[in-house]
């Protein structure tokens, strides 16, 4: 008898995808919760050099909020896209799941895109990593945020090919879920970025 | 000589070490490396090592490479303890001892490193990977092939750690590489380079193995084990975990920083520019301090195991056991200042990181009392295991009062930095956690290899490292309360200290002795593996799971899953005659995870990635950490990581067990 046929091994190995399942997500949860004390670390030490300009140019000087504004809503547009392209996912529309995360990818592109140009601006105008404490910790913070969007966009590009490739199997599903949490984790990060380092530090606080 | 710099960036002929001590040492790792490798090809290993070893997702061989590396990087420690020892010996007045200044900075900042990173935590995952499925009734971790990955990361951190001996220097900063000091500006070499990579990469070894055991014991234990319902070693490793998965990441955060300092000329820790060196210390021991605990609650939890099995006696006190484990793990992140009293954050600060020092004895006081009391009236069995103990309550007593002596702020001021100081954590981590870890092989290595260590050099091993502990630490708290501060190279001899440091010098030798009593222990015992063969599976008569299963344990572990009912379910098995397995087996085909050998190649891509950071040779860091992207994307897009072992011969193998159990001569229960 092939264990296929067989009723009683078959359920055994839904259940057996199912644990997986289950201590994939919940594990891939304690990771982002690392990743929250990654983040909290850089943002306590981005709270105790953000005043130490050693002469140079601080926050109000410097930042742009209009860009920051278009940042903003390319990320808050693309989680959302994010959403729906999860909703497809769980309805089994392949092709409405390649539409959405295309877009949700498009739009991580723009946001790293216009992180990347003011980067470039900063170094351009003499206000680079080396100029003080405070630029320091800037850059690494929106740096460190500006990394994992490219680990997601990598991640995101690879597992497109593969649902482009394969449909939408068990392994890309549950890497889709993934995705999803990280790209939500992300944006939240994100928020707290905008406010702490660009809305308070525009208002010189 | 441009076109050079960008192939081989710092790199150049001068790199390889001048002085005697350090090419004696780089010779004599080379050559044991060579004939590790002759005796591999002589014998025709090569593809066993492989198969078996290096790509097995399997925890128990994990667990014993760990302890390979674990033990292996003990004799490199003790080597670095040796010669700092005789160097105090003997550099006095007009003397200057036997190494250079230099070589003695590196040797205190690698005897640390080594010792924590990849002796104790080696160690302390090697135990873990061991024991834990078999605890919790599980037939693997949560995440097998990132289980082989972290051990790789771990290995390659301590490949780059030992490459610094043959190519270029290590670190002269000390143990935690403090800026100003460690900034490029007053350590220009790649001796701090080394540094940060090897722990950055090894770290996060680390951090992967912590969610990976914390997610494998919340979900995967097995019917009818609730969470008071896990043994003691369980919850110890749950609380370590918990703390990794939360301290490590700072860790990485900090690493990251100064390295960022050193090599983007960026200002978080520098004099100036804005940088602010505190900020280093606050970060590193907010890491640093959760890291001493994560070092001792396992071994917290190998004595909760070894007292109630040589007692044949239920833990005292579980209840409490648990919430003194639990309210260490929260308050271990509410004292790290007390490393630092005299950067001078003034009284309030000093006042309550001060305080919450002292409260943390009590937990740890708790479970002192709760080991003893598992003792009382219990019929004790004097086995190797219950030696370690025992030499663990009166020395962590001893070195636990000395630390609430230094918790007191104005006491630290005078005891900061001094050898005081180095007295009282090395007789927490020799004496509470080496000892538990050596506790911990001793009791779990018939289950993994199917006999008992040689009882006899076991006991002399803990004679030698007890008495020499002693005699070598002792000094070190008195030369402290003189005035003597760490890390002297040299000193007066119109101080008279030299008497003192020479009684030390001999503690540590007599230390050395027993290390080589405890390897040649394992050797012996292998040879003579006939005397010690141990047929039941549970050679110590022990209360919990893994004793059910024979040894040497099956690769599933558990043909059939177990359920149990009670904390002890295997010795209510034995004694109130509740069976943990049924009488009559019906076997089920077992799927276990394919072994790997991607894991491994991640793992020298590591080193590969490590060695271009330290030396700026760019391409060689790009090339693999490419080669790192590519191969875990292989690995994620491979579906087929299982394979099933048919009913048939799950039973083969358990009946094959059961023949060799029936030759068991009959027992000697007491």
């Amino acid at each position: 008898m092939s264990e296929a046929a067989n009723p009683a091994i078959s359920l055994e190995k839904s259940n057996a995808d199912q644990t997986k399942n289950a201590k994939t997500l919940f594990g891939f949860w304690v990771y982002i919760m690392t990743d929250c004390v990654l983040f909290a670390s850089l943002f306590a030490t981005y709270a105790v050099l953000h005043r130490n300009t050693f002469g140079g140019p601080s926050g109000e000087t410097l930042f742009s909020l209009p860009n920051v504004l278009a940042e903003t809503l390319m990320l808050l547009t693309s989680s959302f896209t994010c959403g729906l392209g999860i909703l497809a996912a769980r309805a089994k529309h392949k092709n409405k799941v390649l539409f959405w995360f295309l877009v949700t990818f498009v739009l991580g592109a723009g946001f790293l895109f216009l992180e990347l140009t003011e980067f470039r601006h900063l170094v351009i105008t003499g206000n680079s990593w080396r100029r003080s404490g405070f630029l320091s910790a800037f850059f690494t913070l929106v740096g460190t945020h500006g990394l994992h969007i490219s680990i997601g966009l990598l991640w995101l590009a690879v597992l497109l090919a593969k649902i482009t490739s394969k449909g939408l199997s068990k392994n890309n599903l549950r890497q889709l879920t993934l995705f999803s949490i990280f790209w939500h984790f992300l944006d939240i990060i994100w928020i707290f970025i905008f406010t702490i380092v660009y809305l308070m530090g525009a208002l010189g606080k | 000589m441009d076109y050079f710099a960008g192939v081989l960036g710092k790199l150049n002929t001068h790199v390889f070490p001048t002085d005697k001590v350090t090419l004696g040492a780089a010779i004599s790792i080379i050559l044991g490396g060579l004939l590790a490798l002759a005796f591999l090809t002589y014998t025709k290993r090569w593809k066993w090592l492989w198969k078996e070893w290096l790509t097995s997702v399997d925890p128990k061989r994990i667990g014993v490479m760990y302890i390979i590396v674990g033990l292996l990087m003990l004799l490199r420690g003790l080597v670095d303890a040796l010669m700092m020892r005789a160097q105090q010996a003997t550099s006095v007045g007009t003397s200057h001892g036997v190494v250079s200044v230099s070589t003695f900075q590196q040797l205190f900042s690698a005897h640390g490193t080594i010792m924590i990173f990849f002796m104790a935590m080696g160690l302390m995952f090697g135990l873990i990977n061991l024991v834990v499925p078999m605890m919790i009734g599980s037939r693997d971790v949560a995440f097998p092939f990132m289980n082989l990955t972290s051990f790789w990361l771990f290995a390659a951190g301590m490949i780059l750690i030992n490459l610094s001996l043959g190519i270029g220097q290590f670190s002269a900063a000390g143990w935690l590489a403090y800026p100003p000091l460690s900034e490029l500006r007053f350590s220009p070499g790649v001796g701090v380079d080394y540094w940060i990579w090897s722990l950055q990469i090894a770290g996060i070894g680390s951090l992967l193995s912590g969610i990976n055991f914390f997610v494998t014991i919340i979900k995967m234990r097995c019917r009818g084990m609730n969470l008071m319902k896990m043994p003691l070693f369980v919850w110890s490793v749950l609380c370590t975990n918990l703390l990794i998965m939360f301290a490590f990441p700072i860790l990485t955060v900090t690493l990251t920083l100064l390295f960022l300092d050193r090599t983007m000329g960026m200002h978080f820790f520098t004099s100036g520019f804005g940088g602010n060196p505190m900020m280093y210390v606050n970060l590193i021991w907010a890491w640093g301090h959760p890291e001493v605990y994560i070092l001792i609650l396992p071994a917290f939890g190998i004595y909760s195991e070894v007292v109630a099995t040589f007692s044949r006696k239920r833990l005292f006190g579980y209840t409490s056991m648990v919430w003194a484990l639990a309210a260490i793990t929260i308050l271990s992140f509410s004292v790290w200042l007390h490393h630092f009293f005299t950067m001078g954050a003034g009284a309030d600060v000093n006042g309550f990181f001060g305080i919450m020092t002292m409260v943390i004895a009590i937990p740890t006081g708790v479970k002192i009392f709760n080991w003893l009391a598992t003792m009382f009236r219990g019929r004790i069995h004097f086995a190797s295991p219950m030696y370690w103990f025992m030499g663990f309550v009166g020395l962590f007593t001893v070195g636990g009062v000395a630390g609430v002596v230094m918790s007191v702020p104005p006491a630290d001021f005078q005891l900061h930095n001094s050898l005081f100081l180095v007295a009282h954590f090395h007789t927490m981590i020799v004496g509470g956690v080496v000892f538990g870890y050596l506790a911990g092989i001793t009791y779990w290595f018939p289950k993994i290899f199917g006999f008992r260590l040689n009882e006899r050099l076991g006991k002399w091993s803990f004679w030698c490292w007890f008495i020499g502990f002693l005699l070598a630490f002792i000094p070190l708290y008195i030369l402290g309360l003189m005035g003597a501060t760490r890390r002297i190279d040299h000193y007066s001899a119109s101080l008279g200290w030299q008497p003192l440091f020479i009684v030390s010098a001999i503690g540590a030798a007599i230390i050395a002795v027993g290390v080589g009593i405890f390897i040649l222990q394992i050797i012996v015992s292998i040879f003579k593996r006939k005397d010690n063969i141990d047929y039941t599976g549970d050679p110590w008569n022990g209360r919990t799971l893994e004793w059910s299963i024979p040894s040497p344990a099956p690769s599933y572990n558990f043909a059939i899953e177990p359920v149990v009912s009670s904390r002890d379910p295997f010795w209510e098995s034995k004694h109130l005659s509740k069976d943990v397995q049924p009488e009559v087996p019906h076997y089920k085909s077992i799927t276990m995870p394919k072994n790997s050998s991607i894991a491994p190649i991640i793992g020298a891509l590591s080193v590969a990635f490590g060695f271009g950071m330290i030396w700026h040779v760019w391409w060689l860091t790009i090339i693999s950490l490419v080669a790192v992207i590519v191969s875990i994307i292989i690995r994620l897009s491979d579906d087929n990581t299982d394979y099933v072992i048919p009913a048939s011969q799950v039973e083969k193998i358990e009946l094959s067990y059961k023949e060799k159990r029936a030759l068991a001569p009959k027992e000697k229960y007491a």
